[in-house]
């Protein structure tokens, strides 16, 4: 049984359709990357996996050994007040909180996965640092590093490399197809069309709904793709 | 000056109010912290306008004053939770609504029992008098289990206010824990009120947490200033108010305010240095 079936979705806001009929699922191991240009409903569609907006008609369906509490996820943009007192350590901590269960603090271990995840995006340096008081791109790791700390088994990211250096987003993506590799289930929202069709294995592309389904190698072949693929070169 | 400060402490009155004091104010301040964070700061002046409301009509219907307001108060903040999380305008006139309509219904009902003098002043404006062997017992009991309650689910509280959407999303019952610091929030309420004052008792909970907020750059270190600033102030005006015969509700809410413009002041030095 897939991890995530979506059963003719239709997403909309205050009776506005943006994205309608998406059926599709999720296999354990999957690497999907959800592609399409700004506006056509990508972050909707990942707001309908997460059960954080309600679809207006169809269905989201978690495999029975599919909680909620084992899902990371990175949202494209996390509002965070300006005045908001938190320090990096206990930002990316929080990623460890025991949902379900009744421990109400964090263990030993919890917090040395956190350091490790800290030290994976290179802000063990930053963790006493006033989270408000990062640069984008710092913070965008810290919330990174949240995202890892939470994930179980599925990993969502909406356009996780916004604001990363190139450096760090060439990391990054090795990180992730690491991660991948080890056994966790990745779901990417991406501008960069070359490394989603270079490391995930299936490749969503949306528009109002689907317009393509498949893997990366179907999607360079297909016309959709060579068209979207071809409109980023530069050359 | 010591000896007088232990004269003070030896009136019952006072080591009542002393008591019920520090417990609520340091209730209110752990939970002043996240309602500040969260922009809810209006539901805990909402709920305390709700507080007089249904103190006064149970004096006039002659319930037990405490017992009858702790639930009508919970019912409230569980009411005005769901009206401001449906839609942000919307909400802000609610609460409006629903405080002031309990502030008239509160006033109707002690005007008929008592013609309207210094049972309704110190509704509104707090006595130390007030308080009761069985209210201290109450209080404790009830500010006892807020503390508990807080400490055990600090972590979740903290996710839940630095990012609800993160929260929901990774599993989070997000809903319960808002209704969780809302029902704290309206026993703080009503445990202080009596002593505070209807149209004080939520500075309590907003001063404390936004001078921690000044100085404090760690959620837990913001938690921890915020209760000792609470803490300090409340026993500070309780000794002033008695030397000064003023009366200790709106002292607590002065001194707050003193304390405040400091931090303020020293976090703009500190600023400025750097
Ligand atoms: N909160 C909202 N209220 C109303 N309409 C919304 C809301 N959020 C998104 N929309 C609309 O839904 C459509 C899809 O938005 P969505 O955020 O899913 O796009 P996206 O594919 O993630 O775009 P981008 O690449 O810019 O992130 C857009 O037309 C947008 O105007
Ligand atoms: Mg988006």
């Amino acid at each position: 049984m897939p991890l995530i079936t979506c059963k003719n979705l239709c997403l909309g806001y205050e009776g506005v359709t943006v994205a309608r009929d998406i059926s599709f699922s999720i296999e354990k191991g999957d690497y999907y990357s959800i592609v399409g240009r700004n506006g056509s409903g990508k972050s909707t569609l990942m707001r309908a996996l997460l059960r954080l907006k309600s679809p207006d008609s169809g269905e989201v369906i978690y495999s029975d050994d599919l909680k909620q509490d084992d899902i990371g996820y990175l949202a494209q943009q996390t509002p965070v007040q300006k005045d908001f007192p938190a320090s990096v350590g206990e930002v990316v901590l929080s990623g460890c909180v025991k949902r379900g269960g009744l421990l109400p603090f964090y263990t030993a271990e919890d917090r040395k996965k956190a350091d490790a995840k800290m030290e994976l995006l290179g802000i063990s340096g930053l963790k006493n640092k006033c989270f408000r008081e990062l640069s984008g791109g710092q913070q965008q790791r810290a919330l990174l590093a949240r995202a890892l700390c939470a994930a179980g088994k599925i990993l969502f990211l909406d356009e996780p490399v916004t604001g990363l250096d190139p450096v760090v987003t060439t990391e990054f993506f090795e990180l992730i197809n690491n991660m991948h590799k080890q056994g966790m289930t990745i779901v990417m929202v991406s501008h960069d069309i070359h490394c989603a069709v270079k490391y995930s294995g299936k490749i969503l592309h949306m528009d109002g709904g689907i317009l393509f389904n498949g893997t990366a190698e179907e999607y360079k072949n297909s016309e959709t793709g060579a068209v979207y693929i071809g409109g980023h070169r530069h050359d | 000056m010591i000896e007088y400060i232990q004269v003070m402490f030896s009136y019952t009155f006072i080591l009542r109010a002393l008591v019920v004091g520090v417990l609520v104010s340091l209730c209110a301040s752990l939970l002043g912290v996240s309602l500040v964070l969260k922009r809810y700061s209006m539901i805990g002046d909402g709920l305390s306008h709700v507080g007089f409301g249904a103190i006064a009509l149970a004096t006039a219907l002659n319930f037990a004053p405490m017992k009858f307001t702790v639930p009508v108060v919970v019912i409230a903040a569980v009411l005005l939770l769901r009206v401001s999380e449906s839609s942000k305008i919307k909400g802000d006139s609610a609460i409006a609504m629903i405080s002031t309509g309990a502030l008239a219904v509160g006033i109707l009902a002690a005007s008929m029992t008592t013609g309207m003098n210094t049972d309704i002043n110190s509704y509104l404006f707090g006595s130390i008098l007030a308080m009761t062997k069985e209210d201290v017992v109450l209080s404790g009991t009830l500010s006892a289990i807020v503390i508990v309650l807080f400490l055990v689910f600090y972590n979740r509280i903290f996710a839940v206010t630095f990012d609800e959407t993160f929260a929901a999303a990774t599993g989070t019952r997000v809903r319960a824990y808002n209704m969780l610091i809302a029902v704290l929030t309206s026993i703080t309420v009503v445990l202080g009120m009596r002593m505070m004052g209807a149209l004080l008792i939520s500075s309590l909970i907003i001063f404390p947490s936004l001078t921690a907020m000044r100085v404090c750059k760690r959620f837990k270190s913001v938690i921890f200033m915020s209760a000792v600033v609470s803490v300090l102030c409340f026993i500070a005006g309780l000794i002033i108010s008695y030397f000064a015969s003023t009366p200790t509700g709106a002292t607590v809410v002065v001194i707050n305010i003193g304390i405040y413009i400091i931090f303020a002041l020293i976090s703009r030095l500190l600023t400025r240095k750097i």
